[in-house]
């Protein structure tokens, strides 16, 4: 498992541990209470790092190259899925996933950005970076799910959306845009959940909906730290700086009443254990959802016209 | 290479050709055989139809008349079939028209190039209609467009999927405009289908152009197609001719259009009936939240 800068120390003990294991088992000497001793301190010191993450840590760890994505939490949370393609126009980007599902018996659209595992998938998959034919095929599926009345359920993890000639050229502007506006009127419940990094606007063109959550160690920014520190001092290198002045934690945006709740994570992070990590999910995703599923479409979509409404914050 | 021009000593190998007695020419009679178009491989025709057609080596997808195909996808005995007797007239006094429906009457034992009916899959009800390229190239006229239309509104009244396996070459030039309206028939029908919330499920199989890629072939709230199907408006020939390329190798298959964003999926012939039955369950009114 890689290990990030902060966690080092976590790192160190557990490999002090491991060693003293493998010393233990092939050796007459017997150091069961020695190690017991560190994993008692190795508890203590995980919890004094993990409950104390800088944001910066928190940037890391959204950025964590094990971090499970989107179809790792769609093989835990749902059954039956079954991938749909093609935005019907250009293309199929592979950097947005999605397609029919059961969730809990119930069917479900589910739809989200996809990095790739390694080099060669990130390549096919741009980095988890759409073009506009990513957020059109969405909004294909959305408007289905809609027509179908079926619940929309969207996993949001991108750096943002792809910059490049080609995407400016297909309307990369216009299909984010369009995005927003037509999920503003979907007549259907929409749960969104940052399980990553929420990269501006690429990130909200998945993420209007009448619940939005956070994973502990995700953000969601209207810029990145690296592209904040840029723009605001002209030096990138202050990311880290930018990344505690930008309020970009699950924590700041609760507090900034732009979300709705924080979905906790397994300590050391959701790739420690993905399983783990979709049964908390589950636990918030499941009452929210049973709780939409009351309301009528109206209520439904008037109450996402206010909990849009009443986000910014101004003095008279 | 050029040196090899000046290698003369080499003897020349003797060639033999094998001449077949006629007796083991009539070893194997017509038909039992079968050689895949795209590996060449040769296999018994009765192994091919077993694995629904689809060669044993290569996984190339050969053709399948509309019988072949109910019988693969419909459970069996819940197969109803609609309009049987719908037959085509001569609306344009074309030359030899008639005779030629007639030949492939004979040939395929179908009336038109359409098997429209209602039958269940995996015990889902559904309309479908099936298409026979080996009828008239699946041509569209008069009747495949009314039995798909009638088959559209029987969905509609029955309030269950429908369900169209395309394969056509388009519309029927022997019926002249009349088939061009075909296309605005069938569609105005699905458009009606589909606002009162019904399902349409298309699945392309090769071939699919002209008319029919046109209309309703690509109006499903699905669109799926077999591997290696070639769907496309315009013929490669006219496209090269006008635009004096050269088109890539794997242009208009059904991974192609995949690729474009035209297509949900490419299926497999085996796990079609699996997938679409799946599909048709995550379609069943009345799912809760458990």
């Amino acid at each position: 498992m890689i290990g990030l800068e902060f966690e080092k120390p976590v790192m160190e003990l557990k490999g002090k541990i491991a060693e003293l294991k493998e010393f233990t088992s092939t050796s007459d000497v017997d150091l069961t209470e020695e190690i017991e001793k560190l994993e008692q301190r190795l508890k203590k010191l995980e919890k004094d790092i993990y409950e104390s993450m800088t944001p910066w840590d928190r940037v890391q760890m959204a950025r964590h190259p094990e971090r499970p994505t989107t179809l790792d939490y769609i093989q835990h949370l749902f059954t039956d899925f079954m991938e749909l393609h093609g935005d019907r126009l250009f293309g199929d980007d592979a950097a947005i996933v999605g397609g029919v599902a059961k969730y809990h018996g119930l069917p479900v659209t589910v739809i989200g950005h996809q990095r790739g595992r390694d080099t060669k998938e990130n390549i096919k998959r741009t980095f988890g970076m759409p073009h506009p034919e990513g957020y059109r095929k969405a909004l294909r599926l959305m408007n289905q799910a809609v027509k179908f009345k079926r619940p929309i359920i969207c996993l949001i993890d991108t750096k943002g959306a792809y910059p490049g000639k080609a995407a400016e050229e297909r309307g990369q502007s216009e299909a984010i845009a369009r995005n927003l506006f037509e999920m503003a009127g979907m007549e259907v419940p929409v749960i969104c959940i940052v399980i990553g990094e929420g990269g501006s606007g690429g990130a909200l063109a998945l993420g209007i909906g009448d619940k939005l959550f956070m994973l502990e160690n995700s953000t969601y920014s209207v810029i990145s730290p690296e592209g904040a520190a840029a723009l605001l001092w002209k030096d990138a290198s202050q990311a880290k700086r930018a990344a505690e002045t930008m309020k970009i934690t699950a924590g700041d945006l609760k507090e900034l009443g732009v979300i709705d709740a924080i979905i906790p994570e397994v300590s050391g992070g959701a790739h420690r254990n993905i399983a783990q990590q979709a049964a908390l999910i589950d636990q918030m995703l499941k009452p929210a959802l049973q709780e939409l599923l009351q309301l009528s479409i109206p209520e439904l979509l008037d109450n996402r016209y206010i909990k849009y409404k009443q986000i910014g914050e101004y003095t008279l | 290479m050029i040196k090899d021009l000046f290698n003369k000593q080499k003897p020349k190998k003797k060639k033999y050709a094998t001449i077949p007695t006629e007796a083991s020419k009539q070893d194997v009679p017509e038909g039992i055989m079968q050689k895949c178009p795209k590996c060449k491989k040769i296999m018994y025709t009765k192994e091919l139809k077993k694995n629904l057609n689809v060669c044993l080596q290569c996984g190339h997808h050969h053709g399948m008349t509309s019988l072949e195909r109910r019988d693969s996808f419909i459970d069996e005995g819940t197969f109803q079939e609609l309009d049987a007797a719908l037959s085509s007239t001569n609306p344009l006094n074309f030359p030899g028209y008639l005779e030629k429906v007639e030949a492939d009457r004979q040939k395929t034992g179908m009336n038109e190039a359409i098997l429209t009916g209602v039958g269940q899959v995996e015990g889902h009800e559904v309309v479908v209609a099936i298409m026979d390229a080996n009828f008239r190239m699946g041509s569209m006229g008069s009747v495949v467009g009314e039995k798909i239309t009638r088959a559209i509104e029987e969905a509609g009244r029955r309030n269950v999927p429908f369900i169209i396996f395309t394969a056509s070459g388009g519309a029927r030039m022997q019926e002249g405009v009349l088939s061009l309206m075909q296309m605005a028939k069938t569609s105005v029908a699905l458009k009606r289908f589909s606002e009162n919330g019904g399902l349409i499920i298309s699945i392309m199989t090769h071939p699919t152009t002209g008319g029919v890629s046109a209309s309703f072939a690509s109006l499903g709230d699905y669109n799926f197609a077999e591997p290696g199907a070639l769907i496309g408006f315009a013929g490669r020939r006219i496209i090269e001719q006008t635009i004096r390329e050269k088109l890539p190798e794997d242009f208009q298959t059904a991974e192609f259009l995949l690729k474009h964003g035209q297509l949900d999926a490419v299926i497999h012939r085996h796990d079609m009936k699996e997938k679409i039955a799946f599909l048709l369950d995550i379609h069943e009114p009345g799912g809760e939240l458990a």
